[in-house]
């Protein structure tokens, strides 16, 4: 694999960055359900925020690879802190790098990865997670203006988000468009006691009759769900892949430490035999997550047109390997696993909402199987 | 280049295509040929195939509907 010194030392500083500003927190961020604006702002002054972005739009330029590497280092330490970057660097940031126009870009990009602006994606609505071609938030041209209602759920970040790519139908097509805070009829309502990433201020969205100007639309009248949502969801998918081999490392060594420190029947635990299986399973599943993130990011940083494909199967199978892994880092813990004493009890609810966003386990296995359904049929001598 | 274009195509026919004669100026997605992600991933394939750049201004589904309107776009882009 290519060596690069410098973008190596970028990752080097993440995962120093995280263990003196983000771990030490994470517990109290999820407890409070608030991720720091001091916190936001500190990731921004160190490019965290726009780490894939040109220098010119202020970012630290890292190709898709080290890009992950980073990612994982933020999420191995904190999933709230890692979901910002998913949803405001990948989902927003990324799909306004490729499709945003030279305005668009020179305006936006800028002012996301100094901090000054948080964006995020607001897709999902009560009416329609999975089946998102379902939405129902309209969009209708009045003069040179379009007009925006309808009801966007489960947006993370959303609680203090600076604007919105908001996903909206109408006569035209589904259309994506920046809605900016400040424009009249923007609402937020926080979403309270979720199961996990409690720090991500997941909020409801009210969009009542908000006029946004046509320079606010990302990409073409009617070529929002055909190429940006597909765009965005792309990227997360990437980030929440690397984001669960975090969580799944954490967890690994959560369990180590712990097999290593504790006694029962006068003998370490790790001792055991049924103990060195749940470590020796974790650490296979890892090994292989890793390699396809990997995979999924050397693909990306070639451009290879199959990327999209392995970035669904790495998000799947790593997010499933951080479900698998802090099940057993638990386990390992025995009761006191169960409680917020360590860390394996958030890092297994954590797992779970990895297995949910940017399309659940059950989508991606059947987005793979179509691939297989074709690839491993009648175009198997093909190559 | 139809050539290259078509074999893309026919690779991402949803499985229950299989053995459909695509002529070149079918609609496949009104036809229903294929699935969700295949617009972003024929953008991409048109991009590194054919050395070409897509801005959001080609963003349109009319530039990528079948196979002729594909050659189309390529040839005006080239012509750029």
């Amino acid at each position: 694999m290519e060596y690069d010194s410098r973008q190596k030392g970028i990752v080097e500083e993440a995962r120093a960055f995280a263990a003196r500003e983000i771990r030490p927190h994470a517990a109290e961020f999820d407890e409070k359900g608030v991720l720091p604006k001091s916190l936001i702002l500190k990731l921004a002054e160190k490019r965290f925020l726009s780490a894939p972005f040109p220098a010119e739009f202020g970012g630290l330029g890292l190709d898709p690879v080290y890009y992950g590497r980073m990612i994982e280092e933020i999420g191995k330490a904190c999933c709230s802190t890692r979901t910002l970057i998913t949803v405001h660097t990948s989902l927003v940031g990324e799909t306004l790098l490729r499709w945003g126009t030279p305005k668009q870009k020179s305006t936006w990009l800028p002012m996301m990865a100094s901090g000054e602006k948080i964006g995020v994606f607001a897709l999902s609505e009560p009416e329609a997670g999975s089946d998102a071609r379902e939405i129902r938030t309209s969009y209708a041209k009045k003069g040179d203006r379009f007009f925006l209602n309808g009801r966007k759920k489960w947006v993370s970040f959303g609680e203090i988000a600076d604007f919105f790519l908001a996903v909206a139908r109408g006569e035209q097509g589904i259309t994506a468009f920046i809605v900016e805070r400040d424009f009249d009829g923007v609402k937020s309502r926080p979403i309270q006691g979720l199961l996990a990433c409690r720090a991500s201020h997941v909020a409801e969205i009210e969009l009542d009759s908000v006029a946004v100007p046509e320079d606010n639309i990302l990409g073409k009248v009617g070529s929002g769900f055909e190429y940006i949502v597909h765009t965005a969801l792309d990227h997360g998918r990437y980030c929440a892949a690397w984001g669960g081999l975090g969580v799944a490392q954490e967890a690994l060594e959560a369990m180590v430490r712990y097999a290593r420190s504790r006694s029962q029947f006068g003998k370490k635990i790790y001792n055991f035999q049924l103990v060195q299986g749940m470590i020796g399973d974790a650490i296979t599943r890892i090994h292989a997550a890793r390699a396809l993130c990997l995979k999924a990011g050397e693909m990306r940083k070639n451009k290879d047109r199959q990327s999209i494909t392995e970035t669904i199967i790495a998000k799947y199978f790593a997010s499933r390997v951080a479900m698998e892994v802090a099940r057993d880092a638990v386990q390992v813990h025995g009761a006191i696993g169960c409680t917020g004493e360590y860390p394996v009890e958030r890092l297994y609810r954590e797992a779970k909402i990895l297995e949910i966003i940017e399309g659940t386990s059950q989508i991606q296995q059947e987005l793979i199987a179509k691939y297989g359904l074709r690839k491993y049929s009648r175009h198997v001598n093909k190559k | 280049m139809k050539q290259k274009i078509r074999v893309f195509i026919e690779e991402h026919l949803a499985a229950r295509e299989e053995g459909i004669a695509l002529k070149d100026d079918d609609n496949y997605f009104e036809l229903g040929f294929v699935d969700s992600l295949f617009a972003v991933q024929l953008v991409g394939f048109i991009q590194e195939e054919f050395r070409i750049e897509i801005k959001s201004e080609d963003l349109d589904l009319a530039n990528f509907y079948s196979i002729d309107r594909i050659v189309s776009f390529i040839r005006e882009k080239k012509n750029d």
